[in-house]
């Protein structure tokens, strides 16, 4: 077991590394360099030297054992548009998408699981049929229009949430006012992500409830509620774990995406913002923070197969 | 050799292609009436983006100051934009990027994933070891990102953003073509194609990979799909194909400025993407039932 974790962390850290080496290289290769140098307000002289100040003359492999080398010392480097530590804006960022993504995750399990364990149960029911069209339209839907009809319901016409940011500029700090601002972004994601998490946990019920030992259970006379939640349950839930580990990197997206329409001060409307400013540092720190969630995240879907299933041995 | 290797080939290839499997997919297919009727609306909706300048009412680009923001009436059925243009004519017009690149880039995808699946799934070892953990790496990069950069970097063309999706969103594939190559490769005609002197790439091409074919259909359905919906995110950030040419991600894009003027304008280049996926993903699913091996079999 223990072995095991180790080997999957040393495995975790091969593809961070093979991560930041793409993604260094490709931002690198960039014909024209960071947005900041092209400013009007810069003389050839300026750019050369504020060039040479970034060390962006050296040639790309040095750069990339220079910014490492500082990464491996907890230093992710300045932002050029804000002057900011990288380390910092992660550090006021990162703690919003977190609380957006991981509030519409934690929904979408627990609004999923009773929702695709009923649709396994009743097949080709109302239910089950409206479930599928609706998980259907779900990974259909372009999650910014879905955002901006929401925004059209909600704000637009009803006037009863607001169409973006975080909370109300000017105002002191209130619970209510918070709760508001998460109201759309939230159920945005959330249909995003109960649209595929429904599906996965009704197909892998299906198959869990035409095993032997189902039929075995229900056999020695145990109550149909006991079966399904003590006897199936457990194991279709395997299936469905790797989904949410599968799935995180789309999750990532759909906020990105999601923050950006919102006006949400997250990891993905940095990201956007400073890819379109080419601001490297902040883009490598960005992309490697989300990478470092990814992988973790994958290790520890992992780990929790041997949890839900003794019979799976990590060795 | 080589001929009489060749001749011994055909004849196993031939025992094995059975045309029912084929009728019996086919009618399954069209038993499904929502996947007739999808693939019917993308028939009629690649109709629409081929001769889109002869169908469009007006010049999508045309501005006309005089009727801003128009509502929808009989001279501009869907009204007009912030600049007086036509937005049904954008809407026409804007399908042809929208329905392109989808096509395009799951194509790329399906190439590179076929690739690197096969080579991995047929030789395993040590080129499997390395072409799984790159596969791993790209996957646990957040591909949005990885899009996000490239084509902040260089330019958003049509080409670079139908390169870039494809080059990012291959891992799936590449997955999937392994595991059904692994199915195979020690079966019995692949042994006895391998017996008689078959090189190793016409082994993988010619005997294995029509195996895998049926599901590379299905996941290249659902992956045009994802990469339509993939690229109206990028235009809506802006970072799409330029204007004038309009799609409908820019439209959308352009629509949340005036989604308090006029929020009519948001809603129609965003149904067309939701329909058009719809129906890819309808396709898709119907395809997954219609090409089951296990259903084929019985």
């Amino acid at each position: 077991m223990i072995s095991y974790v180790i080997r999957r962390l040393l495995q975790g850290v091969l593809v961070l590394f093979i991560v930041s080496l793409v993604t260094f290289f490709l931002i690198h290769a960039a014909p024209g360099g960071p947005a900041l140098l092209t400013s009007p307000e810069l003389n050839r002289d300026e750019v050369a030297q504020i060039k040479e100040n970034l060390g962006l003359n050296d040639s790309i492999p040095v750069q990339y054992v220079r910014w490492m080398r500082n990464v491996l010392q907890g230093n992710l480097g300045t932002s050029y548009s804000t002057l900011t530590p990288v380390s910092t804006l992660l550090r006021d960022r990162l703690p919003n998408t977190l609380l957006l993504g991981g509030l519409s995750l934690l929904l979408s399990v627990i609004v999923s699981i009773p929702l695709g364990i009923a649709s396994a149960i009743r097949r080709n029911s109302v239910l089950d049929r409206a479930l599928t069209g609706f998980a259907f339209l779900g990974v259909s839907v372009p999650v910014f229009w879905l955002a901006i009809i929401l925004i059209i319901i909600f704000s637009v016409e009803l006037h009863v949430l607001p169409s973006g940011n975080m909370f109300t500029v000017g105002e002191s700090f209130s619970l209510v006012d918070r709760i508001k601002h998460l109201v759309l972004p939230v159920v945005t994601l959330l249909v995003l992500n109960l649209a595929t998490l429904t599906r996965y946990t009704r197909s892998a019920m299906i198959d869990v409830l035409g095993q032997d030992y189902i039929r075995t259970a229900r056999a020695k006379g145990l109550e149909s509620r006991t079966v399904i939640y003590r006897h199936a349950l457990r194991n279709a839930m395997i299936p469905v774990i790797t989904i949410i580990g599968v799935f995180l990197p789309n999750a990532v997206a759909g906020a990105a995406i999601t923050e950006t329409v919102f006006a949400w001060p997250g990891m993905g409307l940095l990201a956007v913002n400073a890819a379109d400013t080419r601001d490297y540092p902040v883009v490598l720190g960005a992309t490697l923070t989300v990478a470092v969630i990814v992988v973790f995240s994958n290790l520890l879907t992992d780990l929790l197969y041997g949890v839900l299933d003794p019979r799976i041995r990590l060795d | 050799m080589a001929t009489e290797a060749t001749q011994w080939e055909a004849t196993i290839t031939k025992e094995r292609t059975s045309r029912s499997w084929k009728s019996l997919a086919w009618r399954q297919f069209r038993s499904n009436r929502v996947a007739v009727i999808s693939a019917i609306f993308l028939i009629a909706m690649y109709l629409v983006a081929i001769f889109a300048t002869a169908i469009a009412p007006y010049n999508p680009n045309e501005v006309d100051i005089s009727a801003t923001n128009a509502r929808p009436s009989a001279r501009h059925l869907l009204g007009t934009d912030e600049d007086g243009r036509d937005v049904l004519s954008r809407v026409i017009v804007g399908s042809r990027v929208s329905m392109t690149v989808g096509l395009i880039a799951m194509a790329i995808a399906v190439a590179i994933g076929s690739l690197i699946g096969g080579v991995s799934g047929y030789f395993s070892g040590i080129p499997d070891s390395i072409l799984m953990r790159f596969t791993d790496g790209m996957m646990a990069i957040p591909y949005f990102f990885l899009v996000l950069i490239v084509v902040a970097v260089f330019g958003s063309s049509f080409q670079n953003i139908v390169i870039v999706i494809g080059v990012s969103t291959w891992m799936g594939v590449a997955r999937l073509v392994r595991a059904e190559v692994i199915r195979f490769r020690d079966q019995d005609f692949v042994l006895a194609a391998r017996s008689i002197g078959v090189p190793n790439v016409r082994i993988l091409i010619r005997h294995i990979m029509p195996h895998a074919l049926s599901s590379i259909i299905v996941a290249a359905t659902l992956g045009v799909a994802g990469a339509i919906l993939l690229e109206s995110a990028l235009s809506y950030l802006g970072l799409g194909i330029r204007p004038p040419t309009s799609d409908w991600g820019a439209m959308l894009s352009n629509s949340q400025a005036y989604v308090f003027a006029d929020p009519l304008m948001a809603v129609y280049p965003g149904i067309c993407i939701l329909l058009t996926v719809l129906a890819y993903n309808f396709i898709g699913d119907a395809l997954r039932d219609a090409l089951d091996p296990q259903l084929l079999r019985g």
